[in-house]
């Protein structure tokens, strides 16, 4: 995982030798279901992906409107505004994903990013506040930029120390601007904000984003959704998502060769902080109400178990991660008590017997994972086909001349 | 647009209010009960330094052994028929009392320190999980214990229970010095000498420090390592059920499932600020954590400024000395 460059073509066949090499050296035991559907995935023509995603898409935005039986969280709680629940954790858990899946910074005050965009777009849109007021979407990018600036001025000082302290830091900084929130008179407290902003459409009695249809704001979300998914793809397959990969693997070795591993794990940080910043104020637009209850470290731990359920390092399972956190609790209300000590447990059991997550993430070759992809089939074919076991290079290395 | 938002907030004074001349007339009151709060910190600190001198980990789940030691303390002394009224009894009668309830605390700490072990860590090190993995079973652990408490317990508070009524005994600058500060400044100071001197010179703090230095070499050296982790981790138990006794003695009322976490961050606040890993460190650090957090609660007017500052502090240690004030390792401290 070198962090700068790589050779133009001799890259991918020397990769995919080496990558096929490697399997068969650690021998993994079990081939589980997900894998399978990874390299299906990877051997799929281009067209035939984007076909998939746009069907996948289709039917997440039909979610709250089809109301399917079996998934419906009714008559126990409003599927819709469900739904926009499951896709707020979804986007913070994309999120947290940059955070902890990517850079393998343990942030365990994520919640306080969160806050930052609630507080932000409360203060620029509720009458309550006395700041100057502007419209509701653009609070949006107010909120990012404002819980960006919150990561770096945090990330500055600790992110040059080691990981450990960045948990207990971060911690408890989550927990201090829910204090700050109580203490400091600005932030009202528990009183908080009324009436925070909401887009425009629909009539003045009957706005297209009221508190109490989640579907406006549910589509609204998922549309933002796609948006960062892409941007975070890019940046993932791109040199700071390789220089990402190679800080969480060995920061030492990353340092070694090259990588200035500070710059990209603030990068990281304040990346991670401004989706956690406009998840909050897309939440705080939908709950039209702010205070200084909704922003205790607990949820923020939930949002760890989110990104560690779904498989940290896979954006993906961060998706799926965060909708099942937000989902459970409302589907199955009698164990709505219980959530925080089932996936405390779930946190253990996971690390112990499957640190890796639902999705296990893609470890290696981001860059060139499709063109490896295709020779990796091509070799292990090749090896079916061959008993002899050193042929296998020469006739890949005969592929590539 | 940050510039804008900024300088459309309120400028009026109601952000922060700095109160100068409560802070100089409490200045000896506070330098007192920080020492308190600094002594009960430290005795928590030392469960952090110690497992994170011998394993490198920061044992997140320390603030629910404490908290289980609280409330093996408070459910003692409530079955011995304290309440929230100071008891009718000898002197003898209450030592005696206090007594049995601090072993208690100290045995449901150290089997909580023990079961976290078993249950979260040792898994995770017979598969030579990454550090990550670490954190966050540490993280679930201390989560399961919180919720475990919550659902047999309820949310509120235990009652209090008081178990003397804290009376002056000399006053210093105008500031009076009463028994229950004394009791706690000075029991958690024998505490940790104890502790001190049992790591330097005994044999099984011989055994801590190697593994701290070097954990495969001293298992050459015929270390069981296992078994100087379950020491480690019983130790630390047991300084934290000290603490839980002093704690549920300065703040009866403060026992409740979730009541373990803030004090351990700043408990961990002040290992990190002596330097973590450094048995005295956490001493120091504690005092300082104690009284810094004392002197911003009265100058700036509210009990929970307590916990920003302590945060605050940590950060800024961390900034300009990441190794602490005493900044030396478990492993090098001298015999």
């Amino acid at each position: 995982m070198s962090g700068t460059q790589d050779g133009p073509t001799l890259m991918p066949g020397a990769a995919a030798t080496q990558a096929q090499d490697d399997r068969e050296a650690t021998r993994v035991p079990r081939r589980l279901r997900t894998t399978r559907w990874g390299r299906k995935w990877n051997s799929m023509p281009r067209w035939q992906q984007w076909l998939v995603l746009i069907i996948v898409a289709a039917a997440a935005y039909a979610l709250p409107v089809v109301n399917p039986w079996g998934i419906t969280t009714e008559p126990g709680n409003d599927f819709q505004i469900a739904c926009f629940q499951m896709a707020v954790y979804a986007l913070v858990a994309v999120g947290l994903n940059v955070v902890i899946g990517f850079a393998g910074l343990l942030d365990l005050g994520y919640i306080a990013f969160f806050a930052v965009g609630a507080y932000t777009a409360a203060f620029l849109t509720s009458p309550d506040s006395s700041a100057i007021h502007i419209p509701y979407l653009w609070t949006l990018p107010a909120a990012l930029i404002v819980a960006m600036t919150f990561g770096i001025v945090l990330g500055l000082p600790v992110l040059r120390l080691r990981g450990d302290y960045l948990a207990i830091v971060t911690l408890g900084f989550g927990e201090i601007i829910r204090i700050l929130a109580t203490i400091i008179p600005a932030a009202k407290g528990q009183v908080g904000f009324q009436n925070v902003g909401h887009p425009p459409g629909g009539t003045e009695a009957h706005p297209l984003f009221s508190n109490s249809n989640g579907t406006p704001w549910y589509w609204l979300t998922v549309t933002i959704i796609i948006g960062v998914l892409m941007l975070i793809g890019n940046l993932e397959r791109s040199r700071v998502g390789r220089a990402w990969i190679s800080i969480r693997e060995d920061e030492d070795a990353a340092e070694i060769m090259g990588v200035p591993t500070f710059k990209f794990k603030l990068w990281a940080f304040g990346i991670g902080a401004s989706i956690g910043g406009l998840s909050g104020a897309l939440f705080a637009g939908q709950i039209g109400f702010v205070n200084n209850q909704k922003f205790d470290v607990v949820t923020s731990i939930l949002f760890v178990a989110a990104v560690i359920l779904g498989g940290s390092g896979n954006k993906v399972g961060a998706i799926l991660g965060g909708a099942i956190v937000a989902y459970i609790p409302l589907r199955f209300t009698a164990i709505a008590d219980y959530k925080y000590l089932i996936f405390g447990v779930a946190l253990i059991i996971l690390m112990i017997f499957r640190p890796q997550g639902l999705i296990a993430a893609k470890n290696h070759l981001l860059t060139y994972s499709r063109v490896v992809g295709d020779r990796l089939a091509q070799l292990r074919a090749n090896r079916k086909a061959d008993e002899k076991p050193t042929s296998t290079r020469e006739q890949s290395e005969g592929g590539d001349a | 647009m940050l510039a804008t938002l900024l300088t459309s907030l309120p400028v009026e004074n109601d952000w922060i209010n700095f109160d100068i001349p409560s802070f100089v007339q409490n200045f000896w009151p506070a330098t007192f009960d920080g020492l308190t709060f600094g002594a009960i910190y430290a005795l928590i600190a030392l469960g952090y330094t110690l497992v994170y001198g011998v394993l490198s980990l920061i044992n997140f789940a320390h603030s629910e052994v404490f908290i289980m030691g609280c409330y093996g303390v408070v459910l003692t002394l409530t079955a011995l028929g304290f309440g929230p009224n100071a008891p009718n009894l000898s002197f003898a009668a209450i030592v005696g009392d206090l007594v049995v309830a601090l072993l208690v605390g100290m045995v449901a700490a150290s089997l909580t320190a023990l079961i976290v072990e078993r249950v979260a860590y040792r898994p995770l090190r017979k598969r030579n999980a990454p550090r990550l993995a670490f954190l966050i079973t540490a993280i679930g652990a201390s989560f399961t214990i919180q919720y475990i408490i919550f659902l047999v317990r309820g949310p509120n508070p235990e009652p209090a229970v008081t178990m003397f009524i804290p009376t002056p005994i000399f006053d210093v600058f105008g500031a009076l010095v009463d028994n229950q500060q004394i009791i706690i400044i000075v029991a958690a100071l024998v505490m940790m000498i104890i502790t001190d001197q049992f790591i330097r010179r005994s044999r099984t703090g011989r055994g801590i420090r190697a593994v701290a230095q070097d954990p495969d070499t001293a298992t050459l050296m015929g270390v069981n390592k296992e078994k100087i982790i379950m020491v480690t981790f019983i130790i630390g138990g047991i300084l934290a059920g000290a603490g839980a006794l002093f704690y549920v003695m300065k703040v009866p009322s403060g026992v409740f499932y979730a009541g373990g976490f803030i004090l351990g961050i700043k408990a961990f606040a002040a290992a990190v600020l002596g330097g973590i890993g450094n048995v005295r460190g956490a001493l120091v650090g504690g005092f300082l954590l104690g009284l810094i957090g004392n002197y911003g609660q009265i100058l700036l007017g509210d009990s929970q400024w307590t916990d920003v500052i302590a945060f605050i502090v940590l950060v800024l240690v961390l900034l300009v000395r990441p190794s602490g004030i005493l900044g030396q390792s478990l492993g090098r401290s001298k015999a």
